[in-house]
């Protein structure tokens, strides 16, 4: 298969009289990290929201690995996917959060093992493994046995980053992942996304961490009132913007 | 109330000279030794008129506090209050989900439950439930709205005395239930469902899994209070013949007249029973309270203390 990892087709999406996503449209290859900017309020999270299905469209589609996400066409008419379908596409995109939303009642060990265990049907003792595994690859081996109240925010997002890993994601969302967080924790999570780039994993991170955009994007979209303003290589997007929009914006966060 | 006392410069910084302690003289509080005085007066009068008076027949206290028949009401108290928490809390849980639902006529006919059995007197339900028989005479099973029955039984067989107490106790109790079940799957973030349902979580699994374990912490307590309230509540059903412990403390009095003797023995087995139940409460909340990071407050001996407190006071 050579169809790109991602591809939106006129995504439309209003809550109320309220149009929050007026027409996207954006193809992502594999392999590619995504940075989504723009002033809040532009429609980023819903976007993040409407790829996972977490949000129903009213117009458009969206296509994960070439596959219809949310509903399945049948004579030219949309039809919503039957549950069990629409937890398998669900259970293939990682989606990290702002507020990170770790299962409180349950050790970081266990948060990772939950969707192997619950989703999966991994036995108890082989996702006991793999947690481990995967907690040590996000530099957490030694705090598999604490709750979530027990680790700093930074710890608790790389724990969400083992617990998205764990059900081995084609591709990843990640929705302001360092926003809620102390300005000396954010590093060692853009470490680990940074790990997972060059891992070769498709991600798409709606971020205010232009550095990051920078040096690991290998895409920029800026979003404006629920328009893709403006798009291409990151460097070249905060070097020279084309829109007026985009200059506006940056030239408040650089 | 404590003064500290900083020690003198044993460790302390160099620098000034050693820092005196601190005198500090407290005030006599008279007040608070008079009131303190007076209540200890109060008691230990209490007790001396309750040891001497010879109204109080504590022999005949000794006599019946472990008598055949008022073990046996003892253990249909029990019965009676687990069974009706039980009921309750699974009534109260379909409620709650009903009143979350999307699904208008669910919600609907949750509010039309809580509404009805919360707004008219437990006494009056029970009442009502052990007189069904006047309203429906037979109950059958087969088609409804006046369809041929397959099967039909005598209403007042069906509904003993027992039986009609486990209605009134475990629907009323439901309602009740229901709201703490709903406040408790309220104060879960609704981020935790999002996370699960990213991860590829079923509603069910989600509901199971991840909410109401989460909900238990806030359910748990007043739950446990529930519990307390219904040991005692359960003398409801003295008036409908309910065979529980009050019930048969009443018909032994009414023969041999000792009503006081007999009131103290039951008051004596609620107050093992509220107390067991407390020590149960306050380790099921440390359990549920994992991963939050507090400590359940208070001791076991003040949790106790709290529940034998008149219940209409206490909450």
């Amino acid at each position: 298969m050579t169809a790109p990892m991602v591809r939106c087709r006129a995504l439309r999406k209003s809550f109320g009289r309220l149009e929050v996503l007026r027409g996207i449209d954006l193809t992502i290859e594999r392999g590619q990290v995504v940075c989504v900017v723009g002033p809040s309020g532009s429609g980023k999270s819903t976007l993040l929201r409407c790829l996972n299905h977490l949000e129903e469209p009213q117009a458009g589609r969206v296509y994960v690995d070439g596959e219809l996400i949310g509903y399945e066409e049948r004579g030219g008419r949309l039809r919503p996917l039957p549950d069990a379908r629409l937890r398998r596409q669900r259970e293939s995109i990682g989606k990290l959060f702002q507020r990170f939303h770790l299962f409180p009642h349950r050790t970081a060990l266990e948060n990772v093992m939950e969707g192997l265990v619950a989703v999966k049907g991994v036995r108890a003792a082989e996702a006991r493994r793999r947690a481990g595994e995967l907690l040590d690859r996000v530099g957490l081996a030694d705090r598999a046995h604490h709750y979530p109240a027990q680790l700093s925010g930074g710890q608790q997002q790389r724990v969400a980053i083992a617990r998205s890993l764990a059900m081995s994601p084609k591709l990843m969302l990640f929705d302001e992942p360092t926003s809620a967080l102390d300005p000396e924790l954010v590093g060692e999570v853009l470490e680990v996304m940074k790990d997972l780039a060059a891992s070769g994993m498709t991600m798409i991170v709606v971020t205010h961490e232009m550095g990051f955009a920078r040096e690991v994007g290998d895409h920029l979209v800026f979003m404006d009132e629920g328009l893709i303003v403006e798009q291409g290589p990151p460097r070249d997007v905060l070097a020279a913007p084309r829109h007026d929009r985009t200059r506006a914006f940056l030239s408040k966060v650089l | 109330m404590d003064a500290t006392v900083v020690g003198p410069a044993a460790a302390g910084p160099t620098g000034s000279e050693a820092p005196e302690a601190n005198r500090i003289s407290h005030p006599l509080r008279p007040g608070r030794w008079l009131a303190a005085g007076v209540t200890a007066l109060v008691l230990v009068w209490l007790g001396w008129t309750v040891a001497i008076n010879p109204n109080l027949h504590w022999d005949i206290v000794a006599d019946y506090q472990f008598d055949r028949v008022i073990l046996d009401g003892l253990w249909v108290t029990v019965q009676l209050t687990v069974a009706s928490m039980v009921i309750g809390v699974v009534l109260g849980v379909v409620v709650a989900l009903m009143q979350v639902s999307d699904s208008r006529i669910l919600r609907t006919g949750a509010m039309a439950y809580v509404w009805f059995f919360r707004g008219t007197p437990l006494l009056v339900q029970l009442i009502f439930w052990f007189n069904i028989a006047l309203i429906f005479p037979e109950i059958g099973l087969g088609v409804p709205f006046g369809g041929p029955k397959l099967i039909t039984w005598e209403t007042n067989t069906l509904v003993t005395g027992f039986v009609a107490a486990l209605l009134g106790l475990s629907i009323n109790e439901g309602a009740y239930m229901s709201e703490i079940v709903r406040a408790g799957l309220r104060a879960v973030d609704p981020g935790q469902q999002e996370a699960a349902a990213a991860l590829g979580m079923s509603r069910t699994k989600i509901m199971k899994r991840v909410v109401l374990p989460q909900a238990m912490r806030i359910i748990v307590p007043p739950t446990g209070n529930q519990f307390i309230s219904m040991l005692k509540t359960t003398s409801l059903v003295s008036v409908i013949a309910g065979a529980d412990l009050l019930t048969v403390a009443q018909r032994l009095y009414l023969t041999n007249f000792e009503v006081i003797a007999l009131l103290i023995v039951a008051s004596i087995w609620y107050l093992v029973l509220t107390t067991v139940a407390s020590a149960g409460q306050y380790y099921l909340e440390r359990r549920f309270s994992r991963g939050f990071g507090t400590t359940v407050p208070g001791t076991l001996r003040g949790r106790i203390a709290r529940n034998l407190r008149f219940s209409g006071s206490a909450r």
